[in-house]
């Protein structure tokens, strides 16, 4: 059969696009396409292009439709990029929408008996029998479902012009050491590109040609980003309750636990991980085991963060210290569990009842979500408080290419915990004194010899020795010193990242926005609009920031949510510059993608 | 609050094998109700850790919110205490737990606290085994709030003001014996000598204690309706034996007596006797201690003393198979992966 490939189409004749390109591949999920997705993915970075893959997938175990982006860029732009110049339609149930959705002119790769071709005339269709490939290369049936996705890898593979070798590398990387898998999608693999080669005549509308940008760097996600982060800052007490985009980033730290988290003496085990039996009880361990000393953590989403918020409270009146990732997703309440946002801003700024403001850190690429999953531990103790280091679901669930990470050799700062040596020489210690002016008292840990510096830990009202006390003057000091302890932390959180092009107008954006709104930064430039881009990586706002506010005339804030959080805790900072922030959204589940930012940011000058 | 208690005795008072008086296992004055069963309850705890000659800075109290929960202020100042939140108390016992496992821990709760708001974690922390005595300050209702039922109210029982239960109550024991802790005990504010030996005996288990002790509340609960009230609970208990507790070091020196005694053993060594007064009440026969309890409960009795014993489930710190030495000083030596590994790890990434 010879399809109708590199038959002119609207963009036939156009340039090719070389290692500039986006491919959508639409499946079931639990299709096992995960797996042939991420190998395509792989093998395009291992050609030496940079590439980014998002998985767009349904809140369910099996059956629903899931769609893969992968983009390529010559340019490193990795941001989601809303068209896509080729489709793979492997799942009955959407083929038609996807080909009516379909970008003019994409190529489209579909399974043959799906009769696409006659949908629209202006797309370049690829009809392969996958049924007939499959029986030939898989001898097992029961197979054949999973092994049927590496066909159109094949297929894909010869079309875009990618090594074949690259290819069986990475089904290799990804299926790591199982022969028999390995050895099974491979020979699918090859059926589908030898298929390709007899059958189809080649394209040039995009393609990969090898490159060398990506030697040496690493793919991973957040959630993994951050786990590691946390094994090499030493936590010790886990106390967690799963739930979608956050449960990876506990699961892939037990398996590293396993390996690098045993007294190589005895065998025993240096970290404690339970899984509770909710978040609310997951949040009480996180404190009380920073509150005895250990350094502790959990992973939850938003409905988690929700439900452990009276804890969170008392977490911060009694300064008590404990790591709260939070890998956000689209809510209100179960919302889209599998799909992107960043919407808990406000709800990890000011977490609880009553007067509560919090540390946030905001990771933007993986190595901050290993360096900040790193530091954040340093600042629970140091601070003597719950830290949340917030990313969400495009951050922590899809693949990404980084740098690796550079080895965190700062040794711990544990904060100011007094020992029994110490206590014996102190005079007149309080649990909840000021001594040293920066907001920060000296705490003492349970089970320390000597007579000296027990307390009873109290979240009703407290002097400055930890006696319970209903004075307005006891509570006002503790609650001041908690805002002077809040000051403090401005000079120990990670400041913000400037991409300057000399411009009066500023653009403010945070986490997994980042790629977007740096390609939508040169976009705009291209077309004359130069602007100045600010990138905040933690709660409280740092001088750089203030400065930044201070300068500019107006301030694009990109956030992922509705109603424009970020940008309101901006307003009521700096409320005499309340009229600058204009508020760039995006919240429709699907990451933040360039155009969006662009759009908006040209309506708002147009104005 | 500097606590500066040390083992230095009034010429006259009696000291422990530590050298320490029961002054020294006291705690800030109490703010109940005078005549609150809670009291009672901190009196003996005071007692027992003096008693069994507990290091106080060892000691860990937690609590969540109730009359009941302000407790741990009122006893045992060496040692450090978490009042946390509502219901919460298993869980800040569990991460503290996990985080220094030397620590000799402490809950007090109340039924308000345990069994309406804090069910979900009361489950699971004995569900866990946990390293703790966790007592309930049992008195029907809550207290701090100002005198509703709780779920342990029985049913048809009154309030003052004239409110009927209608609803069945929870009994904490069976349902600890149910989700298979292996110390389970119900004692009464009243019986100063038994609530003695069973907080000894508690100290020297490993795992999770159950110990539900009825507490009457004099300001809202001890009216003459009320199954929960002073004279209700005397006249109603129950005691199943009488309890001896001889410490591991004690051992070779107590005789003791043969005949109806039966002894358990715990795995440190030391020794409950339990000489019956309830005929036919076998403390280690699970199934056997279920029916006896409600057999009792349904002539409205209070079955009191070692409901159920099995000193051999090992608790969670062994369970997860942590290192001996607390988790929370562990040093970045033993904690930070080389250079090298997460060179390792960065190599298989790529
Ligand atoms: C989240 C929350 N809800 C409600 C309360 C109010 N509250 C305080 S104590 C209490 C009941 C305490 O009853 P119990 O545990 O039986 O203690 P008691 O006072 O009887 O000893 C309630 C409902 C609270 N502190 N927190
Ligand atoms: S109200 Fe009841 S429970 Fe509370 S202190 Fe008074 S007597 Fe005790
Ligand atoms: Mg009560």
């Amino acid at each position: 059969m010879t399809a109708a490939l590199a038959a002119p189409s609207p963009v036939g004749g156009a340039k090719t696009r070389i290692n500039d390109f986006s491919i959508q591949v639409a499946t079931v999920n639990g299709s096992g396409s995960q797996t042939a997705n991420t190998v395509l993915l792989r093998a395009i970075f291992q050609m030496g292009v940079f590439v980014s893959g998002k998985n767009l997938f349904p809140s369910n175990i099996a059956g629903l439709p899931t769609w893969f982006t992968i983009r390529a860029s010559a340019k490193g732009y990795v941001a989601r990029k809303a068209s896509n110049e080729m489709l793979i339609l492997m799942n009955p149930e959407t083929a038609k929408e996807d080909i009516a959705k379909a970008d003019p002119g994409a190529l489209v790769i579909y399974d043959e008996p799906l009769q696409l071709d006659k949908l629209r005339s202006d797309l370049a269709y690829t009809p392969v029998p996958f049924q007939k490939l499959v029986t030939a290369s898989c001898p097992e049936p029961k197979l054949h479902k999973l092994v049927k996705n590496m066909i159109y890898v094949g297929v894909a593979a010869r079309l875009l012009g990618i090594d074949m070798e690259e290819v069986k590398k990475a089904i290799a990387k990804q299926l790591k050491g199982k022969a028999k898998a390995i050895e099974l999608n491979q020979t699918a693999c090859v059926a589908g590109y030898d298929w390709a080669m007899e059958n189809l005549e080649d394209q040039d509308h995009i393609k990969v040609v090898r490159d060398n940008k990506t030697q040496g760097l690493i793919i991973i996600d957040g959630n993994e980003a951050c786990a590691l982060g946390a094994l090499f800052a030493g936590v010790t007490v886990v106390g967690w309750y799963p739930i979608t985009p956050a449960s990876s980033l506990v699961e892939t730290f037990i398996e590293y636990a396993e390996e690098y988290r045993k007294d190589p003496k005895t065998g025993k085990s240096t970290v404690a991980i339970v899984q509770m039996e909710d978040e609310l009880a997951s949040a009480g361990v996180v404190l009380s085991a920073g509150w005895a000393g250990a350094r502790s953590m959990t992973s939850t989403a938003g409905p988690g963060v929700s439900l452990m918020s009276e804890f969170i409270g008392l977490g911060y009146y009694v300064e008590a210290p404990g790591v709260f990732f939070n890998v956000a997703r689209t809510g209100p309440s179960t919302g889209l569990p599998t799909r992107t946002q960043q919407s808990d801003v406000e709800l990890c700024a000011k977490c609880s009842h009553g007067d509560t403001l919090h540390v946030n850190l905001y990771p933007g690429n993986m190595e901050e979500c290993f360096q900040f999953a790193y530091d954040a531990f340093d600042l629970a103790e140091r601070f003597q408080t719950p830290i949340f280091v917030v990313t969400d679901l495009d951050l922590g669930m899809q693949n990404w290419s980084s740098k690796p990470f550079a080895y965190p050799s700062k040794p711990y700062d544990r904060g100011k915990v007094l020992n029994q040596q110490q206590l014996a020489e102190v005079k007149d210690w309080g649990r909840y004194k000021d001594v040293d002016g920066d907001g920060i008292p000296y705490r003492t840990l349970p089970g320390t010899p000597g007579g000296k510096g027990a307390y009873l830990t109290r979240g009703s009202g407290h002097n400055a020795y930890a006696q319970y006390s209903e004075k307005p003057e006891d509570y006002l000091e503790v609650m001041d010193r908690l805002k002077r302890k809040y000051e403090t932390a401005k000079s120990h959180v990670p400041g913000p990242v400037f991409r300057n092009q000399g411009s009066d107008k500023g653009v403010l954006a945070f986490g997994s926005s980042d790629p977007a709104v740096i390609e939508a930064q040169d976009i705009l430039a291209e077309g004359g609009l130069k602007t100045d881009y600010l990138r905040l990586r933690a709660l409280p706002f740092t001088a750089e920031v203030d400065a930044f506010v201070k300068e500019k005339k107006v301030v694009y804030v990109v956030e992922q949510n509705r109603d424009g959080q970020m940008a309101n805790l901006f307003r009521e900072t700096y409320p005499e510059h309340a009229t600058k922030f204009k508020s760039v959204l995006h919240y429709d589940g699907h990451a933040i993608d360039a155009k969006s930012v662009v759009d908006q940011i040209t309506a708002f000058e147009q104005k | 609050m500097t606590t500066t208690t040390s083992a230095t005795p009034a010429p006259s008072a009696p000291t422990n094998k530590l050298g320490f008086t029961k002054q020294d296992y006291v705690g800030s004055k109490s703010t109940l109700c005078a005549g609150c069963g809670h009291d009672s309850i901190t009196a003996q705890i005071i007692n027992a850790a003096f008693e069994s000659s507990l290091e106080g800075y060892r000691v860990t109290k937690y609590s969540g919110i109730g009359c009941s929960s302000k407790t741990p202020a009122y006893f045992i100042n060496q040692g450090w205490g978490f009042n946390s939140v509502h219901g919460r108390m298993p869980s800040i016992a569990t991460g503290a737990s996990l985080a220094n496992r030397t620590l000799i821990n402490i809950g007090v709760s109340g039924d308000g606290d345990s069994m309406s708001i804090g069910m979900g974690q009361f489950v699971h922390a004995v569900r866990r085994n946990i390293p703790m005595i966790y007592i309930i300050e049992d008195n029907g209702v809550y207290g701090l709030t100002k005198g509703q039922f709780s779920a342990t109210a029985d049913k048809g029982s009154h309030l003052k003001s004239g409110a009927v239960n209608d609803f069945p109550s929870i009994d904490p024991c069976t349902l600890a014996i149910e989700l298979g802790c292996g110390f389970v005990a119900r004692s009464f504010s009243g019986n100063p000598k038994q609530l003695n030996a069973i907080l000894k005996a508690a100290f020297a288990y490993q795992g999770t204690v159950v110990l539900d002790v009825i507490s009457p509340c004099v300001t809202f609960n001890n009216h003459d309706a009320s199954t929960r009230s002073y004279k209700h609970v005397k006249d109603h208990d129950f005691p199943l034996h009488d309890l001896g507790f001889i410490q591991y070091s004690e051992v070779e020196e107590v005789d003791i007596p043969a005949g109806e005694t039966e002894i358990v053993t715990f795995p440190d060594g030391s020794k409950v006797s339990i000489k019956a007064i309830h005929e036919g009440y076998e403390p280690t026969d699970r199934f056997g201690a279920m029916k006896a309890i409600h057999e009792s409960m349904a002539k409205g009795e209070f079955l009191t003393g070692l409901l159920y014993i099995n000193p051999t489930q090992p608790p969670l710190p062994e369970v997860l198979n942590l290192v001996d030495e607390p988790l929370a000083t562990l040093g970045e030596d033993l904690l930070k992966p080389s250079p090298a590994e997460l060179d390792k790890i960065m190599q298989a990434l790529m």
